[in-house]
């Protein structure tokens, strides 16, 4: 099981706040990644490590459609984004770009940034603080996106 | 059993006889909408995907509204690469300064009662205004549909919204949208269908009803919906055929919920900042001292938006220290408004009026604001930074209420 830090964040966490709309003219995630948060905590690009985990509320990326904000957080190694619940455009983006997205109801509220916790995607098991969370599990087809690494890929296997 | 109005298009789109919530289905995408700020991203993501054409050119629109005209060095790059990509695969439909694509997708007739429609933008639900059914994406999936022509959807759940009697005057569609999205919360219809009916959604234009749509998706959903009338019919330029006449939600059709109001307990509100559904009276908001005011975009930049602000601020000169900035949502609603004398009304009190587009709604362009700054605006975000920096203060209102914060440099209630 992958280990890494939590980033937690709050309810209703909007796409603006991921990636500001400013920096979607840049020309590609690598230059936008060090934008991510920006807003709310501008060192979260130089802290996070790959395999580090984004923890949030209810209604995680609420608001536009942008693509870029899982995008940022994928570049920036995230290896999943727990919530309580999340905003559909963003839901949908995370599986097509193969970025894990989990709903965990109970965790949010437990741990805090800094916590530390590990997480079974196929199991759909997280655990944290010596204590294990059940999440619900994707549906089958969403499943299989996300296990062939996205929408690219999985549309390249059918073609 | 009876049928709720998106179930009955997605069984008229995918011929499935069954179609329950929960179902994962394909849909035929009968039109695509894709803007200037992701057309690059689209255009790589489905040569990436290796297609060779576009599956159907006719059915997509590509529109320039977010960067136009260009404000910072290299939005014109997202010109070129969309006009590249539309020579190269035969697009035809091409807006380069028409407005902002969710205005023009009805206002042109890309869009019909019953339709499918998708576009790399969340306010695209805006096309349920005449019964199409049509949800914002990203540009991978957007990519997608481009090569395939279809997309799978889970069918949703509906909320029905039953609005009965005659909203009070000061009162705009504006207000009850507001309203809704404070009493569902920011996330009471995530992933839903909303469907709106009542006498009052029946007397309301089609343009009131676009106000609703589009900031369904401020309170999550993936959709709403209206039933196609004959003032659909008469905005659409058709005749409505039996399918989309019988686009109406079944008596035995099963909703997971209903919500009722009564038109006349309506009263005019404001999302404060900076949360769409932090909703208030604009009564109890009385007194704060603003600094500018923006009335346009795909929410409230129409023609009966620009109208009822004329009819505030006829005669009358907007606060000293005031900016009011109008921005038609498109360029057809900018020439009528130029014909019914509206634009020398909104001049003459000193409106700033810009030329249509997305302009100051997505922060890019034409009246940015500063720390400490607050704004009254008639767009669909309040969100942190949207319109300038992070302390900027965004109040959302219906155009009525703005054009009287406007004259008084504070906010107070429309008379």
């Amino acid at each position: 099981m992958p280990t890494g830090a939590i980033f937690k964040f709050h309810n209703d966490l909007d796409t603006d706040q991921i990636i500001g709309s400013q920096y979607l003219l840049l020309p590609d995630l690598e230059e936008m990644k060090v934008h991510t948060f920006e807003s709310l905590d501008p060192d979260f690009p130089k802290k996070v490590k790959a395999g580090d985990y984004v923890v949030g509320g209810e209604n995680f990326g609420c608001g536009s459609s942008r693509e870029q904000a899982p995008g940022v957080l994928k570049a920036l190694g995230v290896e999943a984004v727990i919530a309580k619940s999340f905003a559909r455009i963003f839901f949908r983006n995370a599986i097509n770009i193969g970025l894990p997205v989990i709903v965990c109801k109970e965790l949010p509220d437990d741990v805090n940034t800094g916590d530390v916790m590990e997480l079974s995607l196929s199991e759909g098991i997280v655990k944290a603080k010596g204590k294990e969370y059940s999440c619900t599990k994707l549906p089958e087809y969403m499943q299989n996106i996300l296990n062939q690494g996205g929408l690219i890929a999985s549309l390249n296997k059918e073609v | 059993m009876g049928y709720t109005i998106i179930e009955k298009i997605i069984r008229h789109n995918t011929g499935a006889q069954n179609v329950k919530p929960g179902d994962i289905v394909t849909v035929k995408a009968d039109r695509v909408m894709i803007h200037d700020i992701f057309i690059p991203f689209v255009a790589d993501k489905f040569e990436e995907m290796g297609f060779k054409k576009l599956w159907d050119p006719d059915k997509a629109v590509l529109i320039y509204d977010h960067l136009v005209p260009a404000s910072q060095l290299d939005d014109t790059r997202h010109f070129r690469i969309g006009d590249a990509f539309a020579a190269k695969y035969g697009m035809k439909h091409v807006h380069r300064s028409d407005g902002i694509c969710h205005q023009l997708m009805t206002e042109a007739g890309y869009v019909k009662p019953g339709d499918v429609v998708f576009g790399t933008d969340s306010h695209t639900t805006t096309y349920g205004c005449v019964g199409a059914f049509s949800s914002g994406i990203g540009y991978t999936e957007m990519a997608s549909i481009l090569g395939t022509g279809t997309m799978w959807i889970k069918v949703p759940e509906t909320i029905k919204v039953v609005i009965e009697g005659k909203l009070p005057e000061d009162v705009m569609s504006k207000d009850i949208i507001l309203r809704l999205i404070g009493d569902l919360g920011a996330d009471g219809a995530t992933y839903l269908a909303l469907e709106f009916t009542g006498s009052t959604v029946e007397e309301m234009s089609v343009s009131s009803r676009m106000t609703i749509a589009n900031m369904a998706v401020e309170a999550g959903a993936k959709c709403a919906l209206f039933t196609p009338d004959e003032k659909t019919a008469e905005y659409c330029e058709i005749k409505l055929n039996e399918f989309q006449k019988s686009l109406t939600g079944d008596e035995d059709a099963v909703y997971k919920k209903v919500i009722r109001y009564r038109a006349e307990d309506f009263v005019p509100v404001m999302a404060c900042p900076s949360q769409v559904d932090k909703i208030k009276p604009v009564s109890e908001l009385e007194g704060i001292a603003i600094d500018q005011v923006f009335i346009g975009s795909c929410t409230n930049g129409r023609l009966e938006d620009l109208a009822a602000a004329a009819g505030v601020l006829k005669g009358k000169k907007v606060a000293d220290y005031v900016k009011l900035i109008v921005t038609p949502a498109s360029r057809k609603i900018y020439q009528e408004a130029m014909d019914q004398g509206i634009m020398e009304i909104l001049s003459e009190a000193g409106a700033i009026i810009t030329h249509p587009g997305c302009g100051l709604c997505c922060g890019r362009t034409g009246g940015i604001l500063s720390d400490g700054e607050r704004v009254v605006a008639t767009n669909n975000r309040n969100f942190l930074g949207r319109m300038g920096t992070n302390k900027v203060e965004i109040y959302l209102a219906s155009p009525k209420t703005a054009a009287a914060c406007a004259l008084a440099g504070r906010i107070v209630s429309a008379e």
